[in-house]
């Protein structure tokens, strides 16, 4: 059963098209990734599918409600972990569930009841009366997620949820976020980090210039567009090398003064590096990050 | 229209409970100043205004403009930064609300806000004995349509605003010189027709004229005419703070 659709959805402001023609379809229960560079419409789409800003054309269905016309109905049931924290910086912890609570109708007391558990959840026990600036990025975090829960949603949004967050806190959000979907819940989340896109999500979506360009399980993605092993070479002399390893290898790529080369099979390429001291390289799986850069280009995008 | 702008209000009160004493002193501290310092020290040289003490006849333009103040400031500059600075209306439309509850909670909490302020500034003129009967008890209705008034078109000035400088045009351009024609410190009546003619367009000349006459223990003149441009402009305000909050949030 799917809990989100969107076909052909178009936005544009002004001559600016952000989101141009948008097919998304996410089953119940899955952890769903929207990856994209920068500037690629990733936020706009997650806005469109909640019925925030209105779409110039297409049809989007959310847990069976169509949006934008019955969103508020369909956002009852949701929750929103946004990209920047929104916290009420002039509440306590237990106060921003509380007024978050009243926002879906919920009493004091019925939100009060759910505090120690999502407090828990969220790795934030005992901090119930800790006011907002004495917490760090990663417990403000955590406590954005454990706001999402507050009306115990079916699926949870969340934009870029552990941008700008430290190694620790970031596992332990990717940790939190496995428990949901182990409880049923349904995650829509963007990234550009590859690395949790591949740990987290069932099925993800590679969104550029407001396309989808690609769409499957990490896994399948890796293997539908590019070759299993990467060799990365880099040192004094690599033009010359790269000119013969263009005779050997399949596909070899340069970025600055680094030398991809992308083979089912790295082996001749080792062995035209061997006794190559000058030249350093790394040889490694392919990896999502090797998909996405060669669908998206390595151009900058900001 | 629904009542979910009440959470919104509430989430206001909640914030105003934790600061009340500042906000209360800040509120109170500048009219009550001007109300003494000017009814005393002016009201000294003048014999009478319209037949009362200068004190009572400035009470009123005081409490009024008071109540226009803190319906301003709270809707636009807090407002401005609940919107802009904290986010806080972003993370309320993820919930089931609509960015018509949120102008709607807005407007309710300012013009709350500013009753209270006007209520305050009531009981000090109702403790010094400038009013003359209970018919004064009319100011707390006539207080809360001067916040509803002032509120809206401050919503107004911050779903347009870009940035805080863009309200000092506002106040400065409008706010200020409307306090001066508006019968606030001197009768209107005594302004060039010109003048008293804009000032009858603008809405806190219809406070003070509502205000006034019933602290002198009189009922005001045309008392329709008055409420209903107070309602006017609380209504204009709020339609078109909708209309730009929409086109804000919602494009």
């Amino acid at each position: 059963m799917n809990v989100l659709s969107a076909r052909g959805v178009r936005k544009a402001y002004g001559a600016n098209e952000v989101v141009s023609g948008v097919d998304l379809r996410v089953a119940s229960g899955e952890c769903f990734g929207l990856l994209g560079p920068n500037g690629a419409g990733k936020t706009t789409t997650l806005k469109l599918c909640l019925g925030l800003i209105r779409p110039n054309a297409g049809e989007i269905e959310l847990l069976g409600e169509p949006v934008p016309r019955r969103a508020r109905e369909a956002r009852t049931r949701v929750g929103v972990v946004p990209q920047s924290d929104n916290l009420d910086p002039d509440f306590t912890v237990a106060e921003n569930l509380l007024v978050y609570g009243r926002y879906f109708g919920m009493a004091a007391g019925d939100t009060g009841a759910r505090i120690p558990a999502l407090l828990g959840f969220a790795g934030l026990a005992g901090r119930a009366d800790s006011r907002i600036n004495t917490l760090s990025g990663g417990m403000k975090r955590r406590l954005t997620l454990a706001r999402a829960l507050v009306n115990d949603p079916q699926l949870v949004f969340m934009d870029e949820p552990t941008t700008g967050l430290d190694p620790q806190a970031r596992h332990l959000i990717w940790e939190r976020l496995r428990r949901l979907t182990q409880e049923g819940k349904t995650l829509v989340l963007t990234t550009h980090f590859m690395e949790e896109a591949e740990r987290l999500c069932h099925r993800l979506a590679i969104l550029d210039n407001g396309r989808i360009i690609a769409e499957g399980s990490p896994r399948a993605l890796i293997a539908e567009h590019i070759e299993s092993q990467v060799v990365e070479v880099h040192g004094t002399g690599y033009e010359a090398w790269m000119e013969r390893a263009k005779a050997i290898c399949p596909r070899v790529e340069r970025a600055g003064d680094t030398v991809y080369c992308y083979a089912e099979d790295a082996e001749p390429v080792l062995q035209s590096l061997a006794g190559q001291s000058e030249l350093a390289y790394l040889h490694r799986p392919a990896s999502l990050e090797d998909v996405f850069l060669k669908l998206t280009g390595r151009d900058l995008r900001d | 229209m629904s009542l979910r702008w009440v959470a919104v209000w509430r989430r206001n009160m909640l914030v105003w409970r934790k600061l009340v004493a500042a906000s209360v002193l800040t509120n109170l501290a500048d009219p009550l100043i001007m109300l003494f310092g000017l009814g005393y020290g002016l009201g000294a040289l003048l014999p009478s205004v319209e037949g009362m003490p200068y004190i009572a006849f400035f009470a009123a333009g005081s409490l009024c403009t008071a109540t226009m103040y803190t319906a301003s400031f709270e809707s636009m500059f807090s407002g401005f930064s609940r919107m802009h600075g904290q986010k806080t209306w972003d993370a309320i439309l993820y919930a089931p609300l609509v960015i018509d509850d949120i102008v709607a909670g807005e407007v309710m909490w300012a013009a709350s806000k500013a009753w209270l302020t006007g209520s305050t500034i009531l009981a000090v003129i109702v403790v010094f004995g400038f009013a003359a009967s209970p018919l004064v008890l009319l100011t707390l209705p006539a207080a809360f349509l001067v916040g509803l008034a002032f509120s809206s078109i401050g919503l107004v000035m911050t779903v347009l605003a870009r940035n805080w400088d863009f309200f000092s045009f506002y106040m400065t351009l409008v706010m200020t010189p409307m306090m001066m024609i508006s019968g606030v410190f001197f009768p209107a009546e005594r302004l060039p027709a010109p003048l008293l003619a804009v000032a009858q367009a603008l809405p806190l000349y219809h406070g003070v004229e509502l205000v006034r006459p019933v602290i002198a223990g009189r009922l005001p003149g045309q008392p329709l005419l008055h409420v209903l441009v107070l309602l006017g402009y609380a209504a204009a305000g709020y339609s078109l703070a909708i209309y730009f909050a929409r086109r804000r949030f919602s494009e």
